[in-house]
């Protein structure tokens, strides 16, 4: 079943066309059981044409049902179907999720879209370019075999030429993906494993329209929404008369607790939003957690415990044990550009440009706000700020489509304020891990013991009840009841299971189904906590075991890419057993495989500590990444580099903030993140090609080596190990002071 | 009516003078690159240079403006023929969500206007008000580099053709 598909020439001389030919490969597998799925999303989305179309004048459009988010995978997609079509990179375009154009692929998420759409473009490319030969061989009554493709068209054996174009007709592309494709090999790529620019970047720095927010579409005007002050609030009253009277005020929108404004032009917007805010009456109730508490509200708040992992039955079989707690606050998305979306009804459908990462999924649950048919509304994916998950994009969608059904024809535009989305989005969870292990007599650890208490990873619309809008109607909402995010990807038991060979191992999941602080799926979700205790605690181990904490790893890793990432980080940074780093600097590494199951990433790096004050500076990192058949290798360099930066910032930073009622970490002041001062000297990148293996995805498995690395770095600086992220200049001061 | 100069061309502006400059751009003159990301001035995604000063226009009001000459990303140079400190961010591809980098590039303009030459410190100190959440910085910093590089070639070459 795994072979090459072969057109089926008979079927085809007979001139019964592709659309044909392809169902009687169908049923050639069909007699077999069960029938093979083809790969990555065409498993779900089977039409050739949900992937690939090409116009009778030659025109290429490639569909993916992801967005972009900044990722680069616009850019990589269309590499991958410009190789397998034969075609140059510049003579195809990509078209990303449309609920009326694209196929549904969920959400962009999880390091999927590599994965999911790559490989579902990749082989709907590939097994276009087979039927396009399949139609020239039609036409000149000659086998497949005769017949080669280059630059768009065609090539039989005595040079004729057929375009693209030209072969095309009728729904010859409307055909089932067949189980498995004749892909190129790799030795023969042209355009894929190239660095290649990203074609979103020039419009992007020269004020191209190249975001949700650069909309303007004729008649648009701008709302804002006035948020309750904390979760929960009541709106007890609201004199709106002086509001609809200010300049501009086109529409004052109320809807139980949820309230909005409207003007003709901006400004008025901002400024009837502050007099609405200031009409607006609350009443509030406490009913935030303990902020400086989280190890004792978190392992107190009810929960559902799952063994999610055993592997011999001794949990004591060492003879010296460790323990250790590690703490992740509340952390923000922290996206540069509050979010934002534009609706308008038109003719009874609501149509939402919105920068989600699920336009599907959105679409379900605004429909479902509106209690109106799905198919009368349609979600258009515009590219936002980056958003690293599940930011206030939804919500924002939902907000625009709220107030625009008030407003019928009326395109509206809603902008969320820097302090709605410091307060409204929700978090990446807060989260405690601890760990106990043993060490045998060879300084191998003999057991391990791992418990990780977490709220679920997604709160994700689907449901109405996602959406704050929702919530916050006079006829609202619930929020669903919150889920596990199932293994083996896992959401709060994201990579909590060792990807170590230990000879007694347990893992167990403490499920918290009450959310006290609104939280959903932010980057790595589980992973970064997770992978950041796991390599913490490796190298407590190695420090309890004399031995160096890269020659630790290896002992009790048999992943032999896990190894050679492992090797190729410490090669590549001058790692040396028992080296010593120069006065007050460090030296860390880490490692981890996402979700076990995806990209393999190490990281060394260095830090240096001022004893004086705490401060902690990454002074350089070195890492290696194995994700599969690279196509972009810039873009993948470009994923890695941020995921260092970005997770040094949570690392050593960020902390969400707030009182028994209110959050208080509302803007750049309160939530201060990462700025220039403290970026790092140098950041190298080394990229483990694997030609012809699946791709892994690249979006999120740097993010906890980054973090264990450079907590390991300043446990090797000061000698103190810090466990409670994040790990702050305050936190290390008083470690080095103690 | 205001009338402020931009890029280069004179608009008269029917705003109310406490307007925000960021909306003017926007809104007023339909230009795209200055970016809403706080309007706290914290994050630099509005940046535009007003007289050869990086300025944060989310908090610089209109009524300031009145004959003072504003430039936005779209006034250094276009797509087809992009500017130095434009064809070094794409060069270097110093952008992940790209959504701080006109701010960051209306800065290094300003920078390279009075110091041709910067250190590596003297960059990272003139971005400290940018924030960049994809974690581009290195990137960022490389390119300021390249389009000091790019800058210098230019005149460089202007110089020579002028002598000619």
């Amino acid at each position: 079943m795994n072979g090459p598909v072969t057109i089926d020439r008979r079927r085809v001389l007979a001139g019964s066309g592709a659309l044909i030919v392809s169902f009687s490969l169908g049923n050639a597998f069909a007699q077999d059981q069960p029938v093979p799925k083809p790969p990555g999303s065409l498993a779900t989305t089977p039409f050739l044409d949900s992937w690939i179309r090409i116009d009778a004048d030659g025109t290429i459009t490639a569909f993916t049902g992801k967005a972009e988010l900044g990722q680069g995978f616009k850019t990589a997609f269309q590499q991958i179907a410009a190789e397998e079509l034969d075609v140059p990179f510049a003579s195809l375009k990509v078209v990303t999720a449309d609920t009326s154009r694209t196929a549904n692929e969920g959400y962009t998420s999880g390091s999927h879209s590599m994965q999911d759409s790559g490989t579902a473009i990749q082989n709907a490319a590939a097994q276009v370019r087979a039927l396009l030969i399949a139609e020239a061989a039609r036409r000149l009554n000659l086998p497949a075999e005769n017949f080669r493709t280059d630059n768009g068209a065609v090539i039989a054996a005595d040079g004729q030429r057929f375009a693209y174009g030209d072969l095309v007709a009728g729904d010859m592309l409307h055909a089932q993906a067949q189980p498995a494709s004749k892909l190129k090999d790799p030795a023969t790529f042209k355009v894929m494993g190239q660095p290649t620019p990203r074609v979103d970047i020039p419009a992007k720095v020269t004020g191209g329209a190249a975001y949700v927010q650069d909309m303007r579409l004729p008649g648009m005007v701008h709302a804002r929404v006035v948020r309750p002050p904390s979760y929960g609030a009541q709106l007890t009253a609201c004199d709106t008369s002086a509001v609809e009277k200010l300049s501009g005020v086109v529409k004052v929108v109320r809807n139980g607790n949820f309230l909005a404004v409207v003007t003709k032009r901006e400004f008025q917007a901002i400024k009837a939003m502050a007099a609405l805010s200031d009409a607006a009456k609350w009443r509030e109730t406490p009913s935030l957690p303990k902020q400086d508490d989280l190890v004792g509200v978190l392992t107190s708040l009810p929960s559902q415990d799952k063994t999610i992992f055993q592997a011999g039955n001794r949990l004591s079989a060492g003879q010296k044990t460790i323990e250790a707690t590690y703490t992740r606050p509340y952390q923000s998305h922290g996206s540069i550009g509050p979010s934002c979306a534009v609706a308008q009804m038109t003719d009874g459908t609501m149509t939402v440009w919105t920068h989600t990462q699920g336009v599907y999924p959105d679409r379900q649950a605004i429909s479902e706000m509106l209690r109106v048919p799905q198919a009368s509304v349609r979600c258009i994916h515009v590219e936002g700020s980056g958003c690293y998950g599940h930011n206030g994009a939804d919500d924002a969608a939902a907000d625009a489509a709220l107030i625009a059904r008030e407003l019928p024809g009326v395109p509206v535009r809603v902008q969320w304020t820097r302090e709605q989305e410091h307060a409204w989005e929700p978090y990446g969870p807060a989260m405690v891990t601890r760990l106990k292990a043993s060490l045998d007599d060879n300084g191998a650890i003999a057991d391990w013991h791992f418990e990780v208490w977490s709220n679920t990873h997604s709160m994700r619309p689907g449901g109405a009840g996602a959406m704050l809008a929702a919530q916050h109607m006079a006829q609202p909402f619930a929020p669903p009841p919150p889920k596990p995010l199932p293994l083996p990807e896992g959401g709060g038991d994201r990579n909590a299971i060792p990807i170590y060979e230990f000879p007694n191992a347990q893992v167990v999941h403490h499920f918290i189904p009450d959310m006290p602080v609104r939280i959903s799926a932010m980057r790595a979700l589980g992973a970064y906590h997770n992978v950041f205790s796991i390599e913490s605690f490796m190298d407590e181990l190695a420090r309890a075991a004399g031995a160096d904490p890269v020659e630790f790893r290896l002992k009790h890793l048999e992943d032999p890419r896990g190894r050679d990432v492992i090797e190729k980080a410490a090669q590549g940074f001058g790692w040396v057993k028992g080296q010593k780093a120069p006065p007050d600097r460090g030296y860390g590494f880490a490692f981890a495989r996402y979700k076990n199951l995806a990209a393999y990433c190490a990281i060394a790096c260095e830090v240096e500590v001022n004893r004086e004050t705490g401060r902690p500076r990454l002074v350089r990192a070195v890492a290696a990444v194995d994700s599969g058949q690279v196509v972009n290798p810039d873009g993948l360099t470009n994923q890695i580099e941020g995921a260092i930066v970005q997770s040094m910032s949570w690392t050593l930073y960020e902390a969400v903030t707030f009182d028994d009622t209110r959050i208080t970490s509302i803007d750049w002041q309160t939530y201060p993140i990462l700025r220039f001062d403290a970026v790092p000297d140098s950041i190298i990148v080394h990229i483990i090609n694997r030609p012809g293996k699946p791709f892994l995805g690249s979006g999120e498995t740097g993010q906890g080596p980054a973090a264990a690395s450079i907590a390991n770095a300043i446990a090797n600086a000061t000698g103190k190990r810090l466990r409670d992220l994040p790990l702050t200049r305050k936190k290390i001061k008083d470690a080095i002071d103690a | 009516m205001t009338t402020v100069k931009v890029n280069g061309r004179d608009h008269q502006v029917d705003a109310e003078p406490d307007t925000p400059l960021l909306y003017v751009l926007r809104d007023d003159l339909g230009l795209n690159a200055a970016k809403f990301g706080c309007g706290l001035g914290q994050c630099g995604s509005c940046t535009v240079i007003v007289d050869g000063n990086a300025v944060l226009s989310c908090v610089t009001p209109l009524l300031l403006l009145e004959g003072k000459q504003v430039t936005t990303l779209e006034g250094l140079g276009t797509i087809e023929t992009p500017a130095p400190v434009q064809r070094a961010f794409i060069e270097e591809q110093a952008a992940q969500c790209g959504y701080c980098i006109a701010g960051m590039m209306m800065r290094t303009q300003a920078l390279l206007q009075r110091n041709a030459k910067p250190t590596d410190d003297e960059i990272r100190a003139e971005l400290a008000p940018h924030l960049c959440r994809c974690g581009t910085h290195m990137r960022i910093l490389r390119a300021v580099h390249r389009a000091a590089h790019l800058m210098q070639t230019a005149d460089a070459s202007t110089d020579q053709r002028s002598a000619q």
